[in-house]
Parts: C-alpha cells; structure tokens; sequence
C-alpha cells in the first residue's frame, strides 16, 4: 500500500497545479488552449495520489507488487511528456509563422521605398 | 428580446442607414467560389457599403477574386483562426472610424438579404449588437451534423443561464455591431470558437444583444472548418473559457479610446 504522507503530499501538490493553472488562465498568462494538456495532468495527479485503492488497483495490473507510488511517478512523467511534445509542436509553428511575417516585412518595406522614391 | 421575422427588404428601406458608415467585414478561408457571389449580394443589399474580406491564409485565389470584385481584402500572411480573422477585421472597422459593423461569413451561407432584419435593432438604438439567430423562431433551411446541433443547443443552454436573458444560437457569425460593439470586440475577442465566449462578454460588458431570426443557407462551396472531433475539443474549450471568464474582474463598460 502507498504510504498515507505520498498521497497527501501527492495530492495536495497535484492540486496546487490545477489551482496555479486556473489562475493563470484567468490573468490572461496562459490560453485555454494550452492549458488544457496541464489541467487534465494535474486533475489526473490529483485523482491517483487521493484515490489509494484506485493507484493499488492499477499497480496490481500493471504488475507492480512492492511500491505502488511508481504508478503515480509513471504517469506523471508520462504525461509531461505529451506536454512537452506539444510543446514542441507549437515552437515549430511560431517559428515556422515567425519566418513568415519576416519575409513579409522584408517584402513591405521594399515596396514602401520603392513607392516613396516613386512620389520623391 | 426578439425581432420578429420581415420580408427581406433592401438597405434603402432603412431610416438612417445612409448617414453612417458602414462596413461588411467577411471572414473567408479557401472560399473563392463562395466568395464573389457574397460581395455581388452585399452590393446588392446596399450600395453604399464598404467591403472587407479578412482571407485567413487561403491556398486558394479567395484574395484575387475578392480584389477583383472591388472589396478591399485583408490578407493575413498564415491562418490566424475564425477569431483572430473576424478581429482583424474589427480592428480596421474601428480604426477606420466605421459607425456600424456587418458580420457575414465568406461561405455564402448568410443571406445578405436578410440583413434589413439584423439592422433594424441596432439602427433604432435597441441594441449595440444583433445576431441573426437560425433557432430564435421557427427558421428554417439549416441543417448540421447532429453533435454539431447538440453542442450548439448545450452552449446556449449555458450561456443564456450565465448572462440571463434567452440567447437561442451562440455560434452565429451572422451579426451587426455599432461603434460601442465593434470597440470592444476590437480590444478583446476570443480565439478559436469565438462566439460564445464573445457572447458572454458582452453581456459582461453591459453592452445590449438582441436575436433576430434568420434562415441560412447551405455553404456555398468550400468545407467547413469544423469536425465533430474538433467540436468536442471546442465544446471543453469553451466552456473552461466562459467558466474562467465569470472570475475575470474587467466587467466595467468600455469607452471609446484607442
């Protein structure tokens, strides 16, 4: 069995993070679209450290026999991964977007000149 | 409160329409086929309006057709998404000094000539925005996918609880906006699924919306944008976002300033 401080400490930590992202969401730092990945993790977290027969459960099919809290460490590693791989998606659109809108000014300010000189 | 349905009418029948100016913004996204007929009917309905068309990062010649139709096209440089699209469009309305605001999607499935009865409330001081609704009375000729039809009835099940007045269709682009509208949506407009978080912001805003019922019109060509997977992702989207909207302090009335 989880020792009881793991799931208190894991649960109260999880929660922290739903309450953080909340409030980022709510100043206007972080878009709901974005943070949705973060919700599902923290709610996720939250839901494994409180529900000590549930994390039991899932451990026993999982084959893990002396130390169920792998189970939490497990997902919550597994889902900040598809964090960060989403993250990474997004840095390669704004990149990708970034390039655009240089060209795109490169291009207007020569054709600014070229109209200015025109009326010179 | 709700217009009752009328004949569609052109601009002309309209009292104090001439001395404001007005501009049709038309969000399009690879609708080049759609596109041309929507502006011819605009022109139609009133001569006197000036058109936008927003292309939100088409592949297609959407921008060509719409130049050479006369509108003026703003050309955003990769796709932005229907709410960073429609404020642009905003944005240049406001700029520019426009008394009112025509919303009508490039799709074609907005009816131009229906726009008389989306006027009317906003031109007699009743309202600073008026949807045009396809649930509000018994209209007719719309037609979706089923999940598409439940999230929108859902939304606006929540939305009308939220704000306390009946709002039928939250999902309509079909919209008219004057100068204390087209300030705020200018400032502050949702992305993605705008429409129902933008809803709920200006009731916020203690800005008056009315409904008026409306028909559309199948899409004129092109596909729509929206999937059932994606209206599911949109559907906890935005109701996080209004959820976390009700805890946002900035409900006081927003002036004109730049």
């Amino acid at each position: 069995m989880t020792p009881i401080a793991v799931s208190i400490v894991g649960a109260l930590a999880s929660f922290s993070l739903v309450l953080v992202v909340l409030e980022l969401i709510r100043s206007r730092r972080l878009r709901e679209r974005y943070a949705l990945l973060w919700l599902l993790t923290g709610l996720m977290l939250t839901a494994l450290s409180a529900w000590r027969e549930g994390l039991n459960t899932i451990a026993g099919w999982l084959g893990v026999r002396s130390y169920p809290p792998a189970v939490l460490f497990a997902a919550g590693i597994l889902f900040l991964m598809a964090v960060l791989l989403h993250y990474a998606t997004v840095i390669s659109r704004l990149s990708d977007q970034n390039v655009l809108l240089a060209q795109r000014l490169a291009l207007l300010e020569q054709q600014l000149e070229g109209d200015a000189r025109d009326a010179g | 409160m709700t217009e009752t349905a009328v004949a569609s009418r052109g601009a002309a029948d309209l009292a104090g329409l001439a001395e404001l100016r007005r501009v049709a913004i038309v969000p399009a996204l690879n609708e080049e086929h759609a596109v041309p007929r929507v502006i011819d009917e605009l022109r139609a309905f009133d001569p006197g309006l000036d058109i936008v068309v927003v292309d939100d990062g088409s592949v297609d010649r959407t921008a060509e057709v719409a130049a050479a139709k006369g509108a003026r096209v703003l050309r955003l440089p990769f796709n932005l998404g229907i709410g960073g699209a429609v404020q642009t469009g905003f944005r240049f309305a406001f700029e520019n000094g426009y008394d009112l605001v025509l919303r009508v999607d490039g799709d074609g499935q907005h009816d131009p000539t229906q726009l008389a009865a989306v006027l009317e409330p906003v031109l007699r001081g009743d309202a600073d925005i008026a949807i045009g609704s396809r649930f509000a009375a018994e209209a007719t000729g719309y037609r979706s996918s089923r999940t598409r039809r439940v999230g929108i009835r859902l939304l606006a099940w929540v939305v009308s609880r939220i704000v306390g007045q009946r709002v039928t269709d939250t999902t309509s682009g079909f919209q008219v906006l004057n100068r204390k509208g087209i300030a705020l949506f200018a400032r502050d407009y949702p992305h993605d699924y705008p429409e129902v978080e933008a809803t709920v912001m200006v009731f916020r805003h203690r800005l008056r919306l009315c409904e008026v019922p409306v028909s559309m019109r199948e899409r004129g060509g092109g596909r729509s944008s929206i999937t059932t997977l994606r209206s599911i992702y949109y559907m906890i989207k935005v109701l996080l976002a209004i959820f976390i909207g009700l805890f946002r302090r900035n409900v006081v009335p927003h002036e004109e300033v730049r």
